[in-house]
């Protein structure tokens, strides 16, 4: 690894333990595509994502996010790309509602992860080293650019109002079944879940209309 | 006052709100996102909290003064106010508008419009607090002092 490349990694992400490994797919920051129709929690969500290392965008609809991913269906034939890798965006499920059956459904639908509200840092970083752990299994298996590209993971939020957000738009927005998209993700969903302590006690789920 | 004695007061000032149950450590997390480069993201934070509480609020009276209920859309408000008092750690508001989702499932108007009057309280409240609090910051701040958070 040249030097350029290590500087570049450092400067971005700073806050990084010392102890990690350096990996070529580490320079480039992770984008994320956080989904929120309370104007409050985008704008922590945002500054939690920013101060960790991240590139945010921030939406405020189920809508909002398929116009931003090209995905909406006025623009498509009503067909999505198969191959697209859209498909392998992971999807983090954010919520303050706490009901077993959803969350179950929601990992089973194919969520890597649950945060429930309010988000902390810790679940920030929690979030960031699955994503650097998984960046670089993905990395051993797949080849160059795939581990180049800009991996979005995006964090949607249950929304209370109905908005045009029907199965289609679901279907295509989530990675499909089976659970992890992601190539070299932790063994299992369900494990990758309780490995995480705060989400295993904590539970979340969308909202029963959405799914 | 010194900026000593001031900082005194806002450490005092702030133990108190916490004790009493008017924050809670979300508020201290939304603290520990601000830095020299964000040294007014609590303020922000807090602001679009209170537009947005004040919009929703007004909603929730309009709502329950209608001859029919439309409890989904009381519901839906409520929601929404429990998410953003607990996103800034603003427990006693988060508090309420649990009980207060507990009358909109039960379809219970009169319980509702308790809920409402004390929601309205607690959140008058906090909104007191903060800006006392934010208040004693720039005192702070003017006097010569670092940033306190």
């Amino acid at each position: 690894m040249d030097r350029d490349d290590v500087v570049s990694w450092q400067r971005r992400t700073h806050d990084v333990d010392a102890f990690d490994s350096l990996h070529p797919s580490d320079t480039e920051e992770a984008h994320v595509l956080a989904v929120d129709d309370s104007l409050v929690d985008r704008k922590v969500i945002e500054r939690l994502l920013r101060i960790s290392s991240f590139r945010v965008t921030t939406v405020e609809s189920g809508s909002r996010a398929l116009q931003f991913l090209g995905l909406d269906e006025d623009k498509s034939s009503g067909h999505f790309d198969e191959s697209s890798a859209l498909r392998e965006i992971p999807v983090v499920i954010m919520s303050s509602e706490k009901v077993l059956a959803r969350i179950d459904r929601c990992l089973e639908e194919g969520a890597e992860e649950f945060i429930v509200k309010p988000v902390k840092l810790s679940d920030v970083k929690r979030l960031k080293a699955y994503m650097r752990r998984d960046s670089r299994e993905s990395n051993k298996s797949e080849t160059g650019n795939r581990a180049n590209a800009n991996r979005k993971l995006r964090e949607e939020e249950e929304e209370e109002e109905d908005n045009n957000y029907d199965e289609s738009d679901l279907s295509a927005s989530s990675p499909s079944p089976p659970a992890c998209s992601v190539s070299s993700s932790p063994p299992s969903t369900s494990s990758s879940c309780s490995s995480f302590p705060s989400s295993a006690a904590a539970l979340a789920a969308m909202d029963e209309r959405r799914l | 006052m010194d900026v000593a004695q001031l900082k005194r007061q806002l450490f005092e000032y702030t133990t108190l709100l916490f004790h009493e149950g008017f924050l809670d450590e979300q508020f201290t997390q939304l603290q520990q996102l601000q830095d020299e480069n964000n040294p007014d993201f609590v303020v922000e934070v807090v602001s679009l909290f209170f537009d947005d509480s004040e919009r929703l609020l007004n909603e929730l009276a309009k709502a329950l003064d209608q001859q029919n209920t439309d409890f989904k859309k009381v519901d839906a408000h409520v929601h929404q106010l429990k998410g953003s008092s607990s996103s800034i750690g603003a427990q006693r508001v988060q508090r309420v508008c649990i009980t207060f989702r507990n009358y909109c499932q039960d379809k219970n108007v009169e319980g509702c419009l308790k809920c409402l009057q004390q929601v309205k309280h607690e959140y008058s409240l906090v909104k007191n607090k903060l800006e006392t609090l934010f208040t004693l910051e720039k005192q702070i701040l003017a006097a010569g002092g670092s940033a306190p958070m």
